[in-house]
């Protein structure tokens, strides 16, 4: 048994290496045949027949010589090899006679499997692959069901200790520190300060999530207590720009914010916790929470568990509803616990749960044209066909069989595929290392989007799944054609019959309905977007620009109040500065919620208050903003000397007063009773497409609020990078510690919040607008074609006294029979895809007759206009030309 | 034409070639197919030719050798010699025809007596 599976295979490998030893093989099985005749021919002669008759005996009794050389060809070779080889030199060289047709195809294919490439590459990273952490499946992420914004989603440091004392159902549990910005600390001692984005993590964050270091070790467990040793950890970009990727980094102290902080080691190229956490943001540093540093602030910290084996998520949600209403705010306040939820979900599904609807939309999307490319190749390869019928009469007739024929049609379409694939694939890689430079783009992990097996088995998958598609067809019509009927037809004029005509109508007509509902899709999708912009944000974003204000008022609010007065005054006299004004926290960016404002007088019952979105800001902001107020702006005598006051928003002021106008009574947040002095429209401080909530401004000169940070608001009718340098400039004369850090347009804020959409609505009507021009191609080849085809018909019609006018006219109708037709089709199909994409529309319905009206005359335009073109030719044809021709 | 002679069955040409080669010794193509005609006395249908596909099946297996050697008039041909797997699985190919054969003789037999029961 064991013997005869080694001789198949030992045979299979001499059958192999025959096949590259063609010639010699040849040769010698060339001489012992000869051999042979020369003995049989001798023998022959011996008993008595003449020599040519001992040559015809020999000959004879030897039987074909060529069918005996093939015999053992087959069987000491591999025959389909030799086949496949025949097939592919045959190709090469009817593409290589054929070059417009090859070069047109493959580029087609190249754009249609390169696009495919590149959101399978996308989708594969967001939503296929696993999160880059050890085990990945058993990570959760610990907020309540309905968490709006940050801080809703976040919990104080006594629920967090309650939680890992309490849980029955985690391994671990760890967390981070949510509401750092961008540049919240300041790297001294390398030239001018550089400013640095840090995250604080509890210390067993990179042991949870099985993040080993590249370099050194994690925190131990010592350094997230108060009064241990500083310590951080480097991310690998960080380290390569800024240490040049000095491996001696590790264990030398770098100054932070003022303070030596000793590098213990460097995080691996592979762990990006923007990427997974915080998508669209750098992360250079990482540093140990102490989490009695943050005890007294609240809700601060983002919840990350790690299931115990054999524990189910929906395990972990029942014990979440039963142990989080036990947890505290602050255990310093009895009375504070009862009011957290949470329902842990998968991580990965928290990180790309949201964009799973719109990738998948994308994924059809892109499916689509490589449906239309398909359709418009075997479109191209029919007209071939027809051109080249009788190439295969006269095989058939030579003995060639219908799968023969079959099969060499699709060789051809697979070396277009293949080339079309290897272009695609070049052009994915383009499109990827674009993307993955998109740092603005609030994508999860698409820093690592790239090309890898998965999208190598894809590219494989859909090209030969295309090849198959869109050379079949054509293959299966050519090879069944009627033999003789193409054989006898000599002339030109009525080569192929009617069928063949109706087939490609029909594949214009599918190709025209496909790219009708690309189209449509992709207008309700632009139509959104263009809404989302048209959003009152509350705010002016542009001619805007913000700075992160580097002070020390070493706590003293009057100090500080001091600073930022002559910060704002030198600012303000700065050419070109209209208004200046100071936030801690900017809108749609980190939000800060705390327990909302009460109407004094009134009684609210446990959990009827909504918590409040809370900005600490200076005189001037609310203008610098570009904010709409009602009542006044904030002066600098609304400090400790006078009365306590605050500016809320419209939803603020209507759960408080409902009916009434807010602006003069006298409000309750915390225990502090504070003065309405202004109501200001609401801001969307959240996302750009939902609704606002609570929100509450308070001024930054009082000691009841401490503000957490400062940027500087510059409103200017010059571009904002003009008042960059001036700005800077300003701000170092007063503090040389000022770190250069970025002056942001606040437009670009706004744009990067609503970055995915932009994403999506950019592939989506690149792609549409692909569909387009792959339709138009496709009408304009069949209806060229059929002009062609009937100019003699044409010329009799216009000797017989048809007008040019009238041929013409006659073309175009028939173009625009099938386009209507196609749109029709497509229009009731994406009456159906609109439904199914209407979670992803904003301020649009699905059957927004606007998009519908737009796209179908957009459509039905461009069909008319590739109908044209050989319409006109057709009008020009020369009746005595045509008929002479024929 | 050869309606009187017995067509090859599958495999039977690689029998025969294995058995002449290991009664003859080595020899060439056109000697094996020459022995192979005289012994089945013309009875089989065979086209000189289709020896050279058995033989390089027949060696692929590694149950024949060949060498370039010279005939005994001179010339130069391929010879060819079984091999010591070659011999083993003639043993086991000729037993099994042999059983064949006899399984076959015994079914035949019984044609005309209609049958058993």
């Amino acid at each position: 048994m064991k013997n005869s599976m080694m001789d198949s295979m030992l045979r299979g490998w001499l059958r192999l290496g025959s096949f590259f030893r063609k010639k010699p093989l040849d040769r010698e099985l060339d001489e012992e045949i000869e051999a042979h005749l020369g003995m049989a021919v001798a023998e022959n002669l011996r008993r008595g027949l003449s020599l040519q008759e001992a040559r015809r005996q020999a000959m004879i009794r030897f039987g074909g010589v060529p069918q005996a050389k093939e015999r053992q060809r087959q069987e000491r070779g591999v025959p389909g090899l030799d086949v496949l080889l025949q097939d592919l030199r045959y190709t090469v060289r009817t593409l290589g006679r054929d070059r417009l047709f090859a070069v047109i195809a493959v580029l087609i294919l190249a754009l249609g499997i390169g696009a495919n490439i590149a959101v399978f590459s996308v989708v594969n990273t967001i939503l296929l692959r696993p999160l880059p952490f050890q085990d990945p499946q058993r990570l959760v992420w610990i907020a309540p069901a309905d968490a709006n914004g940050l801080s809703a989603s976040t919990y104080s440091a006594d629920a967090y200790d309650d939680l890992l004392a309490q849980n029955r159902s985690y391994d671990d549990v760890t967390g981070y520190f949510a509401f750092s910005t961008s540049d919240n600390f300041k790297l001294t001692g390398h030239g001018e300060p550089i400013p640095v984005t840090g995250i604080g993590v509890a210390g067993n964050f990179f042991h949870m999530l099985g993040v080993e270091p590249a370099l050194g070790r994690s925190f131990t467990k010592d350094e997230s207590i108060k009064g241990g040793r500083a310590v951080v950890l480097l991310a690998h970009p960080f380290w390569e720009r800024q240490f040049g990727g000095d491996r001696g980094i590790v264990g030398r102290p770098i100054t932070l914010d003022g303070r030596p902080v000793t590098v213990v080691g460097v995080l691996p190229d592979t762990f990006d916790f923007g990427a997974v956490f915080s998508p669209g943001a750098k992360v250079d540093i990482l540093v140990p929470q102490v989490m009695d540093d943050i005890r007294n602030q609240g809700n601060t910290l983002a919840l990350i568990g790690r299931l115990k084996p054999g524990v189910s998520v929906a395990q972990a949600q029942a014990e979440a509803t039963v142990l989080f209403p036990k947890f505290f705010w602050s255990k310093k306040y009895p009375d504070s616990a009862g009011n957290y939820s949470a329902k842990p979900i998968e991580l990965k599904e928290h990180v790309s749960g949201r964009l799973r609807r719109s990738l998948i939309v994308l994924w059809c999307a892109v499916g689509l044209i490589l449906l239309i490319v398909c359709v418009n190749l075997s479109n191209l390869l029919l007209a071939r066909a027809a051109a080249r019928s009788k190439e295969f009469a006269l095989r058939s007739a030579l003995g060639a069989g219908r799968g023969r024929l079959v099969r060499q049609l699709l060789t051809e379409s697979l070396v277009l595929a293949g080339m079309g694939a290897v272009l695609g694939l070049g052009l994915a890689y383009g499109i990827i290392s674009y993307l993955r430079h998109q740092g603005s783009i609030a994508l999860p992990l698409l820093g690592s989007v790239e090309v890898d097996g998965a999208a190598l088995l894809w590219t494989l998958a859909i090209s030969v799944g295309a090849s198959v598609l869109f050379g079949l067809l054509p293959g299966l019509k050519i090879s069944g054609s009627n033999l003789q009927e193409a054989l006898k037809d000599s002339g030109q004029g009525m080569s192929e019959g009617r069928s063949h005509e109706r087939m490609r109508s029909a594949l214009v007509i599918s190709e025209v309905a496909l790219a009708c509902v690309l189209l449509i899709g992709a207008g309700l999708l632009l139509r959104s977007f263009m809404r989302v912009l048209d959003v009152d944000l509350g705010f002016q974003p542009s001619t805007a620009a913000a700075i992160k204000v580097d002070y020390n008022d070493g706590g003293s609010v009057e100090k500080r109040s001091a600073i930022l007065e002559e910060v704002l005054r030198r600012v303000r006299a700065i050419p070109g500065v209209e208004a200046a004004g100071i936030t801690d926290n900017l809108p749609l960016e980190r939000n800060r919620g705390w327990g909302g404002p009460r109407a004094k007088g009134k009684v609210y019952r446990n959990g009827d208050v909504p918590g409040a979105f809370v900005y600490i800001v200076s005189p001037g902001y609310v203008a610098a903003m570009g904010m709409r107020l009602r009542g006044r702006d904030f002066g600098w005598q609304d400090s400790m000397k006078g009365e306590n006051t605050v500016i809320l928003n419209e939803a603020a002021a209507r759960f408080l007063w409902p009916g009434e106008d807010a602006v003069g009574k006298i409000a309750l947040i915390g225990k502090s009773e504070v003065r309405v002095i202004g109501v200001v429209a609401d801001v969307h401080e959240t996302n750009v497409e939902g609704k606002a909530g609570e929100q509450m401004y308070l001024p930054t000169m009082r000691d009841e609020w401490g503000p957490d940070g400062a940027e500087l608001v510059v409103r200017t009718k010059l571009p904002p990078a003009q008042l960059a340098g001036s700005v800077l400039r300003t701000l170092r004369e007063l503090n040389p510690n000022q770190p250069a850090v970025e002056f942001r347009p606040i437009q670009g804020i706004v744009d990067h919040a609503v970055s995915p959409r932009r994403f999506f609505v950019l592939l989506v009507t690149i792609f549409a607008g692909l569909g387009l021009v792959l339709a138009s191609l496709g009408i304009y080849g069949v209806i060229s074609y059929s002009v062609t085809r009937r100019t003699q018909e044409i010329g009799i019609r216009m000797a017989l006294g048809a007008t040019p006018g009238r041929v013409q006219l006659g073309v175009i109708s028939t173009t625009l029979r099938m386009a209507l037709v196609g749109i029709a089709v497509g229009a009731v199909a994406s009456m159906v895809v609109a439904r199914l994409i209407a979670s992803m529309l904003f301020g649009t319905a699905p059957t927004d007759p606007m998009t519908f009206a737009v796209m179908i005359l957009l459509l039905g335009g461009v069909a008319v206009l590739a109908g044209y073109v050989p319409a006109r030719r057709a009008s020009q044809i020369n009746p005595m030309v045509a008929l002479r021709n024929n | 034409m050869g309606e009187s002679k017995l067509d090859l069955l599958q495999g039977t040409l690689d029998l025969m070639v294995l058995q002449t080669l290991t009664s003859m010794g080595d020899m060439h193509g056109y000697g094996i197919a020459r022995r192979i005609e005289q012994v089945s006395g013309d009875e089989v249908l065979l086209n000189q030719g289709t020896i050279y596909a058995s033989l390089v099946r027949l060696q692929q297996r590694g149950w024949i050798a060949a060498e370039w050697g010279t005939s005994e008039n001179n010339r130069k041909a391929k010879f060819y010699s079984i091999t010591k797997r070659g011999r083993k699985q003639l043993a086991e190919d000729a037993a099994y025809w042999q059983r064949l054969s006899s399984v076959m003789g015994r079914v035949l037999a019984m044609g005309d007596e209609g049958g058993e029961r």
